[in-house]
């Protein structure tokens, strides 16, 4: 324990302790999160801010939470915030961009992927889909194989007469089977009885 | 005394420098012997291409080592690698800035047919979008599979009938 949670708390009253098998976690509100940043990278010396995550909790409500992993290289070592998102259908939490500028892609990922929306962004676009994606793929609703959808582009979309389909999963999702030898490992779906061109007879 | 005429085939001494062949097969010759291909690298597959190029491999001795990365100096599109459903549109418009004739190989599994991608952002194989003269399998080939895959390609192009029909692409 590199952190003093009773310091911390004594200045970040929303502060508690997250259970961890590793290192120091917290979770923290969504109003003391920039504050607390700031206060973990000047005071306590996490420089680095290694990563940004999304949670979808499904059914619990807050539903979504934003994870943070920071690092200190003089310490050399690591911490981890949880951040409950406020709101369950438009998920909102405040951007740390202004703590640290590394954040700034990192929040698109996860915006990208979850919906969730980084108050006070620079730039808040979509990173690895389009920007006319209507869906958020890492979402608990969005299925594994993806929805059909347009492709991009309108003028592409005419002359290929290809669309975004689902993929096919043949039985999937793949798994790797335990086994003795890596050979026998090979990623399998379950049920291998069905394909595209076959469909699956229910 | 006179010797016996045993030369079956063309003698230039006698004949001439004259060829007398058909005009596809001519055509075909050239085209198959100098294809420029365009590297589409998109995910590993293209380090494979690299080396495919590259001296231990050599595709030169077949005569496709110009690599040309603008389309319009290109004309055979090798997709080598992942084709999300994002990076389609570019493939497509690349394809589409190609003159013609033009040949298109997918390399790998993940052009072919999406490959270990079963997933919502990747395309479920290039033919989708482009016309796909050759597949080439392997995660990702080794150079061996991609040369046997466009010396197969060079089979296909001297097979063409270049002047008698033009080829119907998409």
């Amino acid at each position: 324990m590199t952190l003093s949670f009773e310091t911390l708390a004594k200045q970040f009253d929303s502060l508690t302790q997250r259970p961890s098998s590793d290192y120091d976690a917290f979770n923290v509100d969504a109003d003391q999160l920039v504050a607390l940043c700031e206060h973990l990278r000047d005071k306590e010396g996490f420089s680095l801010l290694v990563d940004v995550a999304g949670i979808d909790w499904n059914d619990q409500s807050p539903r979504f939470s934003v994870a943070y992993h920071l690092y200190s290289v003089i310490k050399q070592c690591y911490v981890r915030l949880v951040c409950a998102c406020v709101g369950d259908e438009s998920p909102e939490v405040p951007s740390i961009v202004s703590v640290w500028p590394a954040a700034n892609w990192h929040e698109r990922e996860t915006y990208d992927m979850f919906g969730i929306h980084f108050k006070g962004h620079p730039d808040l676009r979509r990173i690895l889909m389009w920007d006319d994606y209507k869906y958020h793929p890492l979402r608990k609703e969005f299925p594994l194989a993806g929805i059909e959808d347009e492709l991009p582009a309108a003028d592409v979309r005419e002359r290929v007469d290809a669309n975004v389909i689902a993929a096919p999963m043949m039985g999937g999702p793949f798994y790797a089977q335990a086994a003795d030898h890596m050979s026998q490992r090979e990623p399998s779906a379950a049920d291998q009885s069905w394909a595209e061109s076959n469909p699956k007879r229910d | 005394m006179s010797t016996e005429n045993l030369e079956v085939g063309y003698n230039s001494r006698i004949e001439g420098d004259v060829i007398v062949s058909k005009a596809d097969a001519v055509i075909n010759w050239v085209r198959k012997n100098s294809v420029w291909p365009m590297p589409m690298g998109l995910a590993c597959c293209a380090i494979e291409l690299m080396a495919t190029g590259a001296a231990r491999f050599d595709m030169s001795r077949f005569g496709m080592e110009v690599m040309r990365f603008s389309p319009r100096q290109a004309d055979c599109m090798i997709v080598a690698g992942t084709v999300t459903y994002k990076a389609a549109e570019v493939v497509r418009r690349v394809y589409e800035q190609m003159a013609s004739p033009k040949w298109v190989v997918a390399m790998g599994a993940c052009a072919s047919t999406g490959g270990m991608y079963r997933s919502y952002a990747v395309m479920q194989g290039v033919d989708r979008i482009v016309p796909v003269d050759v597949y080439i399998s392997g995660c990702p080939p080794r150079p061996e599979a991609l040369l046997d895959g466009m010396m197969r390609l060079q089979e296909k192009i001297s097979q063409e009938r270049s002047l008698t029909q033009l080829t119907k692409k998409r």
